[in-house]
Parts: structure tokens; C-alpha cells; sequence
């Protein structure tokens, strides 16, 4: 069926028509709007869950280990300072291989305070053993949303959807909603490898440090296969929606020269700048990274080969570079780096045409472009 | 009823987490413990081994009482009929207070119990908010300057369905409100005292008789609060100032208040007077 709804709200149908039986969540703009609607579907009866109106972001988290570990399919959202404050909860989830689903609605951490979006906020858990994936539309938030549960209980590491504060949260877009029964083909019972309390088992508790090492090394693995997961999954709902939403997406780099590297909501105007420099001749595609992680090394190497690169970073690792940058960096050479839109600043099709045209003339070295392309 | 804390567990000599443990299994028949950092996630053994013998859910330090909801949420889920149980500190308690506040608010259907040794003990004895006036812990060296906070009388204040205070000297009384609590749907709180050999320096074959005397000297009130406001029966006697045990006799026994001046004898025993203000005025509620 198709709808228009903003992203907050098409997340918020992705969890009710995932059968998710424990919501809890701490309200942060920009997604609030995700578990106001989930709490009145729950209200309601729409949808038979239990939701905990928690008193933090770090509960909101804990709340959702509790339950996921007790074996229910579970939810919660945030964004930024929220992601920030439970951020003892992100590990402590994704070291207990537990699977569950958030929603990270990215936006610029403070001070200042600053509601919009940037990357910065969901790149502090790439080191953390989650699944990120970020994505450009509203469609894509829900579809992604929906396939992270499955994906988040085949491999036991809980999974991140991510959308751009306001250009998704808050923007209706025409959005293909799944009937409950085709919802329930795609996505079965929760599977999960121990639930609490059935036996008189103890999670979490000290243990040797071989025992840390080797439970590491498992999720370390875990992630490095990951890959396969996330292709079989999305293939899976492909084959039933028409839509894939594979690890990485490619637009017009077939015969490329130049080859941009970035991912969110600004991808979207990225195809725009590339069709218009494509009208003048200039042989410039996109990769587009749906997840940072796993990061399909291998994939993105063979795409961009032979290509000249650049990487283009919404957030900042202070004194180095941007993250997705530094990232493609350790494993490929020549690359371009630059970080622009921090804090929210526009930048829009017509900055990114400018920006792109000055790549494709080999004028552009790495840099940090605060306010405006020149 | 069962043994639930098995033999050869690492707690310490005289530890009182390991007696409060034990009544748990005498008074709850079917429960999971949730345990946040601190003695406790010690006590509870290092994997393969284990030493509680019901299902335990080691949690982060702050983050107890929101797991614990979940859980409930779970359980509620599939009609399970478990208590979920959390046993936390007064560090746990420090520093989950907002958390526990929330629960509370929410009235979700789990027990808190803070088993308190009056300081941060896991991590080598510093002064937490609950720590008794006066005493010297590793970050009060000179003696704790500041008033102690009173935990379950700020619980109560959160009208709760139940909230009591214990303590591990007075074991039948712990257990009894425990067995009271097992059937109570919602949010249920239990302040056990639970003083701690090594961090108040004392004799570890001591830790009952302490225990007991902070009870006899007016220091620790017992109280229940199950819709209505009981000074239970171990106290009932020591709201006559007249009756209560020498409050010097408490203090010397522990190395913890070594060199206290009478005047801050004195300024103890105004706390402790106006501890009991408190609880007279509860009475009349």
C-alpha cells in the first residue's frame, strides 16, 4: 500500500507490523515522533506490546536488554545526547549478543544545542559491535527498520537504523507500506540463543579474561561474515517488495571516473548533482553506503577501482579527518576527504553540483567545508 | 524455599550480602535476581562457576531497575508468574537513583532490594550518600561531613505499594516481609542494613551483633509500609529514647568512627533523634 508519512512515522509502522512486544523509549527531538505513535498504537490496541515510559535514555536501552533478553522482540529510538547518555547500555547490548532494534535519528551533538542532523552522533557506536545501517529516504527507513529485526536475530548483534534528523524524521515522502500478512512472511517468530530466566543460567556475569578475548573475537567474526546476512535478507525482501536494500547501492558509477563515497538522507541530492554534471559530460557516479557496519571492504574497493575518489563525511574525527574518509582510507589509497554539512548546514544539490564539478576537475584536496563550496 | 547461595561463594568473612541472599531463597519461591555492580556481581561468582542458584542477570551499575522492567515486561508477555528481583547497593542505588525513581513512578511489577553497608565497599570503602554520619571511609577520611540521605522514606514518598526498611541481624523480620511481598503486584522496595566487616572495621564474626545493636540504639529503625505505616516490632521499643541501647556502644565497636569527639557523638545522636521526628510523623499518616 502507499502512503505518504515522514520517516518517524513509517519507522513506527516498520515496528508495529514487526510484532515488537516491548517498546521503551525517552523522548529527544528529532524522534519523538517515533515512540509518541507507538505508544499510541499501543494505546490503542493497534499494537499489542508493553510500553515502558522510561525516565532515560540509558533505561530506554536497559529497559529493551531486559526485555529482548527475556526472549521479546524488542525496540527503542534515539538520537544524539540520548544516544550519548545510554551509551554504556550500547556495548554492554552488543557484547551480550542480544537482538534488538533502534532507531538513531542523527543530529549534531552540542553545544551548541543544535536539533539537525549530522553523522557524528551514530558513528560513536561503529566500534561497538552493532549493525549500522543509514538511510537515504523515508522508504528506505522503513524497509530498513524491518529487515534490521531479522537480520538483528540471525546474527545476535542488535541493529541500527538510521535516518537524518528533519530531512527524514520530519518530511513526508510517499512511502510503500507492507500488508501485516506479507510482514509476517518476511519476518518470523524471534529466534534468539538463550532466553533469561527459563533456566538457572547466569548472564553477564565475571568471568576470565580468555573468556572476554574469545567472546570478542566471536562478535569480531560475527561481523566479518555479517555480509552474507544482510545479502540474504535483503534479497529475501526483495524478491517480495521489489526494493533491495543491499549493503551498499550504486548510481551511475558503471563507466565512472569519479566516484563519490557517502551515505543518509544528502545522498539523495548527490544523484540530483550527479545528473546534472552527468548532462555535461562529466563521467561522476555515487557509492552509496547503506550500512557502516559491516563495512563491505571488498564490495566497495571493487566499485571504486580504476576510479578517482572522494569520501564525503557529515561528521569529524577531531584532527584527522571524517570518519567514513579515515575508514576507506585504511584500506584503500588516493582517496579525497572532505567533511561538510557539520552541524546541520545546508548543503543542498546545487553546493554538492558545485562541490562535485571541482572534484571532477582535480581541484579538490581534503577539507573541511564549514559553511559554504567555493 | 531453597538454598540459593551455595557453599564456597568468595563473599567475605562475616559478609552480610551472603546472609540477605539466603533469605531470599527462604521466603520466594519462583524468582530471577538482577544485579548491577558491586559486592554482589563478586558474590555471585566467576564463569564457569556459579554460586546463586536461581537465574541471575548481571546488569550495569546505573541501569537495574530499568532492566528489571523488561524483564517484567517479558514475563507479563508469556503470563509468567516470576518475581524479578534486583539486588543492588547503595553505590547502585547512588547512582541508579533516577532509575529507581522512574521504576517506581511507573510502579513496575519488580522487588528492589538495596542490601546497604553504608559506602561504596566494591571498590574499597568510599562514602556514599548513605553513609552514616561521621564516619571515615577512603574519600572521608576525616569523617563524613554531610547528612545521610534517608532511601526508603524517599521511596515512600513515591506511594509505592510497599516499602520497608530490614535489616540482616533481624533475619525472621527480613524474611517475613519478604514473604509478604512475594504476592504484591507492583512496585515493592526493601532498605536492608547490612553492616560490612571489612569497611566499617569490624571483627567478622560480628557482623549480627552489629547489626542488632544499630538496631537496639536507635540508628536503624525497621519499619514496613504495605498501604499502611508499621514501626515493626524489633523498633517498636526504641521510639522511648529512654530504651534505646548506648549509642557509644554502637560507635566503638566499628573502627570506622575511631577518634570521634563527643561533640560529634552528640551531633549523631541529633540525627538520629530527628530520624525518629520523621518516623513519628509517618506513624500518623
Amino acid at each position: 500500500m502507499k502512503t505518504i508519512m515522514t520517516g518517524n512515522q513509517a519507522v513506527a509502522e516498520a515496528v508495529k507490523l514487526s510484532r515488537t512486544e516491548v517498546i521503551a523509549a525517552y523522548p529527544i527531538t528529532p524522534q519523538t515522533v517515533i515512540v509518541e505513535k507507538l505508544a499510541e498504537m499501543v494505546d490503542s490496541g493497534e499494537l499489542d506490546a508493553e510500553f515502558i515510559r522510561v525516565e532515560s535514555e540509558h533505561s530506554a536501552l536497559a529497559s529493551v536488554y531486559g526485555s529482548a533478553v527475556a526472549g521479546k522482540r524488542s525496540f527503542t529510538a534515539t538520537s544524539s545526547h540520548g544516544l550519548l547518555y545510554m551509551y554504556e547500555m550500547v556495548w554492554w547490548v552488543a557484547n551480550a549478543r542480544v537482538p534488538l532494534v533502534m532507531a538513531v535519528v542523527t543530529r549534531t551533538i552540542g553545544p551548541p544545542w543544535n536539533i539537525h542532523t549530522d553523522h557524528t552522533d551514530i558513528l560513536t557506536m561503529r566500534d561497538s559491535g552493532w549493525i549500522i545501517s543509514m538511510a537515504e529516504n523515508v522508504q528506505e527507513a522503513f524497509d530498513l527498520t524491518l529487515q534490521g529485526f531479522k537480520i538483528s536475530e540471525e546474527l545476535n548483534l542488535p541493529f541500527t537504523a538510521g535516518m537524518d534528523a528533519f530531512q527524514l524524521s520530519h518530511t513526508s515522502e510517499v512511502v510503500e507500506i507492507l500488508d501485516q500478512e506479507t510482514a509476517d512472511s518476511f519476518l518470523p517468530e524471534r529466534r534468539q540463543c538463550y532466553v533469561f530466566g527459563e533456566e538457572n543460567t547466569t548472564i553477564g556475569s565475571l568471568a576470565p579474561n580468555e573468556c572476554t578475548a574469545k567472546l570478542r573475537k566471536d562478535t569480531f567474526e560475527t561481523m566479518l561474515k555479517a555480509d552474507k546476512t544482510i545479502d540474504k535478507v535483503s534479497k529475501e525482501y526483495e524478491e517480495i517488495t521489489g526494493r533491495n536494500c543491499g549493503l551498499i547501492e550504486e548510481y551511475r558509477i558503471d563507466d565512472a571516473e569519479y566516484a563519490v563515497v557517502m551515505m543518509g538522507a544528502w545522498s539523495g541530492d548527490a544523484k540530483d548533482a550527479i545528473d546534472e554534471l552527468r548532462k555535461e559530460g562529466i563521467p561522476i557516479g555515487l557509492l552509496k553506503l547503506r550500512y557502516i557496519r559491516p563495512i563491505p571492504q571488498k564490495r566497495i574497493e571493487k566499485v571504486l577501482e580504476g576510479r578517482e575518489i572522494l569520501v564525503l563525511d557529515r561528521d569529524c574525527s577531531m584532527g584527522l579527518g571524517g570518519i567514513i574518509g579515515t575508514e576507506l582510507k585504511s584500506f584503500m589509497d588516493d582517496i579525497t576527504n572532505v567533511i561538510a554539512g557539520i552541524g546541520g548546514v545546508d548543503v543542498g544539490v546545487n553546493e554538492l553540483t558545485k562541490l562535485f564539478r571541482k572534484f571532477s576537475e582535480d581541484k579538490l584536496k581534503d577539507e573541511v567545508i564549514f559553511l559554504e563550496v567555493i | 524455599m531453597k538454598t540459593i547461595v551455595m557453599p564456597g561463594n568468595p563473599s567475605c568473612q562475616g559478609c552480610p550480602h551472603a546472609i540477605g541472599l539466603k533469605a531470599l531463597g527462604l521466603a520466594l519461591e519462583d524468582f530471577v535476581l538482577v544485579i548491577p555492580a558491586g559486592c554482589s556481581t563478586i558474590i555471585a561468582g566467576i564463569h564457569p562457576k556459579a554460586t546463586l542458584n536461581v537465574p541471575v542477570l548481571h546488569v550495569p551499575f546505573a541501569s537495574a531497575p530499568a532492566v528489571a522492567a523488561g524483564i517484567s515486561a517479558a514475563f507479563k508477555r508469556e503470563n509468567k508468574k516470576k518475581n524479578v528481583v534486583i539486588w543492588m547497593g547503595d553505590g547502585g542505588a547512588d547512582i541508579g537513583f533516577a532509575t529507581i525513581s522512574g521504576s517506581a513512578v511507573r510502579n513496575d511489577d519488580i522487588i528492589v532490594i538495596v542490601s546497604d553497608n553504608e559506602a561504596y565497599m566494591n571498590t574499597g570503602i568510599q562514602a556514599s550518600g548513605t553513609t552514616f554520619w561521621k564516619a571515615k571511609t577512603t574519600t572521608s577520611p576525616a569523617g563524613k561531613r554531610e547528612d545521610r540521605k534517608d532511601l526508603a522514606a524517599i521511596m515512600l514518598m513515591h506511594r509505592v505499594p510497599y516499602v520497608a526498611t530490614a535489616s540482616v541481624g533481624y533475619m525472621n523480620d527480613f524474611i517475613k516481609k519478604l514473604e509478604k511481598v512475594k504476592s504484591i503486584k507492583g512496585f515493592r522496595f526493601i532498605h536492608l542494613h547490612s553492616p560490612c566487616p571489612p569497611g566499617w572495621r569490624f571483627d567478622s564474626s560480628k557482623t549480627v551483633e552489629i547489626a542488632r545493636m544499630a538496631v537496639k540504639c536507635g540508628a536503624w529503625i525497621l519499619w514496613e509500609f504495605d498501604g499502611k505505616f508499621n514501626l515493626s516490632p524489633a523498633s517498636k521499643p526504641y521510639k522511648d529514647k529512654n530504651k534505646r541501647k548506648d549509642l557509644k556502644d554502637y560507635l566503638k565497636m566499628q573502627g570506622r568512627f575511631k577518634g570521634l569527639s563527643e561533640n560529634e557523638i552528640l551531633e549523631i545522636e541529633k540525627a538520629i533523634d530527628k530520624q525518629w521526628k520523621y518516623i513519628e510523623c509517618f506513624e500518623n499518616i
